[in-house]
């Protein structure tokens, strides 16, 4: 009996491979084919195909950042890095809650991706030459969402103001991530030696940092922020008012998809042009109803078929700002008395949130 | 049964025609479970516009490494930072091979001591350690034990020169000069000579029947020498403060490596104390009984009867706890340790090569742990029944 159950199991993979060699060939640059139009909706098509007929998004995200990833103890996702997973859940399946998050750590995020276990990456991912290219992790990187820099954090009675003065100490840090090369680099144009203690996750990292095995702990300055809000004793740390990067974050997506690329692109620019025409989660019915600027009627979906271009409905923006708000209101609801806004001002108060026209 | 002999048997009723069926079978479906694999991979890169390439391990790493045993920089090559971890996880796997074996010999003869305390705390140790999980083992050393450690500026000063401090153990090491290697090979020179000198005669006294005296005096000397040697001839240097919080000379041992060190070692241990326990019950009651009366002591009736037949038992599934530790170093990036499997993992997420960066690290563990079979193996022969 097992022996032909097997006998069978092994004609059934057979098969299988058979038909996966006898099957049409992929068309790995081939993207242009609307969605809908392919039966299966699975294979070389679009994800955009995939995360419709699901019914659900699934994002990536980090998980132990409060203001921009962080799941409360009944299980329910806040911050920025959230609200962006949600924004796109709306516009695409008209439905914020219709997300999957997955907690990834720094060294899995990518192989996740790549692998196509979730959807797209809201995760704290500074966009890099490296990672875009396709001779690199050959991903997409869509708008900034948070311009951010790598800060270190240092204990108040430490002494330490510069980072001369971290000559001789240890430094941890999260590994995976691009701190790790900046602080290298960084330290090695300054010429101050110090020893880094690595570790595969955040939370270790800082617990290290906390138990004092390290004098400093770096990272990107909102992640210090965010993580000193859940030190014991928050006041007893401080951050060295250095700058040792530039780290824009944001959501990023696959390489040669650029179908799904464009909706997670256009639906974040959505909300930084939502934040400048002044349309609100409380008033983007009322504007809709009665405003009668073009540019607006347009981007609302009244007019024109933007949303069909990207294969999504036309009210795709109305949607997505009901489900979370503008750029400005997640800010501000998220992590808007941590960090001043700075640089994530729009570019009409002179900040660098700036979207491509929506024409 | 009742069939004539003179017709053929028909193909489909003889068992060795399905048999072969089945072997081809086999073969064919890993072949297309195979041809699948490579196929869907081939896809994923085409589709992510990924080439597949080794070209990477020649370019500047940038990274840093926290310990780095050979002279490595960040502009050094990828290649060179591989090095540096696997450096790093032989440092952990072959002093824990070395001392996971005496922990576990140890715990596991202990095991059949009249000593009521000393047995039952040998039980107790194997049964805690062998039913946790090792993460949770080594997460434990690291955070609670480790780093409540107190700052360097006020260190645990124990046992003698030893310094412990959240900055690291610091050890007295002996000072590396040219001269330190030649004396170490005369040590060497010295040990293979007392061990030569042992068996001339443990053989005097089982086919002479002779005392041995000349020969034990010589190996005192011998001792006294070796004993020399290491202590003065070493130049052993000793940790001292120099500054609050700072220390000169001596050997640091990083918390990370220690942490890890005593974590495997403490749980492959355990494995080994059940080895050693089985391999001593399988030797059978009656060699106990006839060591005994032939008037040996119990310390000589384990070491001469009863370990060498043990040692046949033992050395198969010995071989395995050592492969599990070099594999089981690899969860050193949970405490921070910079091993093999922390800079590949760095690695790949800085060059965005898993695939490659992982043939790699499949590659050199397998070599590892090849090697360790091999050795292994060898010592196996050695201690099984020569029959002649």
């Amino acid at each position: 009996m097992s022996k032909k159950g097997l006998i069978s199991l092994i004609a059934l993979a057979l098969g299988a491979s058979l038909a996966a060699c006898g099957g049409p060939p992929s068309q790995p640059t081939d993207q242009a084919s609307p969605t809908g139009s392919s039966p299966s909706g699975l294979g070389t098509t679009s994800r955009l195909a995939a995360v419709k007929s699901r019914g659900k998004l699934i994002c990536g995200v980090e998980g132990t950042i409060p203001g921009f990833s962080f799941v409360d103890s009944s299980g329910n996702y806040s911050g920025l890095d959230v609200d962006i997973c949600k924004a796109v859940a709306a516009a695409v399946l008209g439905d914020a809650n219709a997300v999957e998050y997955r907690n990834l750590d720094s060294t899995e995020r990518f192989t996740a991706l790549r692998g196509g276990e979730v959807d797209m990456l809201s995760r704290n991912t500074t966009w890099t030459l490296s990672r875009d290219a396709a001779g690199g992790n050959a991903m997409e990187f869509a708008p900034t969402t948070f311009y951010d820099a790598q800060g270190m954090m240092v204990r108040a009675d430490s002494g330490i103001t510069t980072l001369q003065d971290m000559e001789g100490k240890s430094i941890c840090v999260e590994t995976g991530t691009t701190t790790e090369l900046n602080l290298t680099s960084r330290m090695t144009e300054l010429g101050v030696k110090y020893t880094d203690v690595k570790f595969q996750d955040g939370t270790e990292a800082v617990q290290a940092y906390l138990s004092g095995r390290c004098d400093g702990f770096t990272s990107d300055k909102s992640q210090l922020f965010a993580r000193r809000t859940q030190f014991p004793n928050p006041e007893e740390h401080i951050l060295l008012d250095v700058t040792m990067s530039k780290e824009p974050l944001g959501p990023v997506t696959m390489n040669n998809d650029s179908q799904w690329y464009d909706v997670v692109k256009w639906v974040t620019f959505g909300l930084i042009q939502a934040e400048e025409f002044k349309i609100t989660q409380a008033n983007v019915d009322q504007v809709a109803a009665s405003s009668t600027n073009k540019d607006v009627r347009a981007f609302l979906g009244l007019e024109g078929d933007f949303g069909p271009q990207l294969g999504l409905e036309k009210d795709f923006m109305v949607k997505a700002i009901k489900a979370v708000g503008n750029y400005g209101e997640i800010y501000d609801r998220n992590i808007g008395e941590g960090i001043p806004r700075g640089l994530n001002k729009l570019w009409t108060d002179g900040g660098l949130m700036y979207s491509p026209p929506f024409r | 049964m009742s069939s004539t002999p003179d017709t053929p048997t028909p193909i489909w009723r003889d068992d060795r025609f399905w048999k072969a069926v089945f072997q081809i079978a086999v073969l064919a479906g890993v072949i297309g479970l195979l041809s699948v694999f490579f196929s869907n991979l081939n896809d994923n890169l085409n589709r992510t516009g990924l080439q597949f390439s080794f070209d990477f391990l020649a370019k500047s790493a940038s990274f840093s490494i926290g310990e780095t045993p050979i002279p490595y920089s960040p502009s050094d090559s990828y290649q060179k930072a591989i090095v540096v971890g696997v450096i790093n996880t032989l440092r952990v796997v072959l002093v824990g091979f070395v001392l996971t074996t005496v922990l576990g010999i140890f715990a596991g003869v202990v095991s059949f001591s009249d000593n009521w305390l000393l047995c039952k705390l040998s039980l107790l140790y194997v049964e805690v350690v062998r039913n946790t999980p090792l993460l949770l083992q080594l997460m434990f050393w690291y955070f609670p034990i480790f780093l409540s450690l107190p700052p360097p500026q006020t260190p645990v000063q124990w046992p003698g020169p030893i310094f412990l401090s959240k900055t690291g153990i610091y050890v007295p090491w002996p000072t590396i000069t040219p001269m330190f290697w030649l004396w170490l090979l005369a040590l060497i020179g010295v040990v293979i000579a007392a061990i030569a000198l042992w068996q001339w005669r443990r053989s005097r006294q089982v086919e002479r029947a002779e005392s041995g005296l000349p020969q034990l005096v010589g190996l005192i000397i011998l001792g006294i020498i070796a004993l020399g040697m290491v202590t003065i001839a070493f130049n052993w240097q000793a940790p001292q403060v120099s500054r609050p919080g700072q220390f000169e000379g001596g050997l640091r041992l990083s918390l990370e490596y220690t942490a890890l060190l005593v974590g495997l070692v403490v749980y492959t241990g355990a494995f080994i104390a059940e080895i050693v326990r089985a391999g001593i019950q399988a030797v059978s009651r009656g060699q106990w009984e006839a060591a005994r009366s032939l008037g040996l002591s119990s310390g000589q009736v384990m070491r001469l009867v009863v370990f060498p037949q043990a040692l046949r038992v033992i050395i198969p599934p010995l071989n395995s706890q050592y492969m599990n530790l070099a594999k089981n170093s690899s969860l050193a990036l949970a405490i921070g340790y910079p091993d093999l499997f922390s800079v590949a993992s760095t690695s790949l997420n800085q060059t965005g090569r898993p695939l490659e960066m992982f043939i790699i690290l499949m590659s050199i563990y397998l070599t590892l742990n090849l090697i360790i079979s091999l050795v292994m193996n060898q010592l196996n022969r050695m201690v099984q029944v020569k029959e002649r």
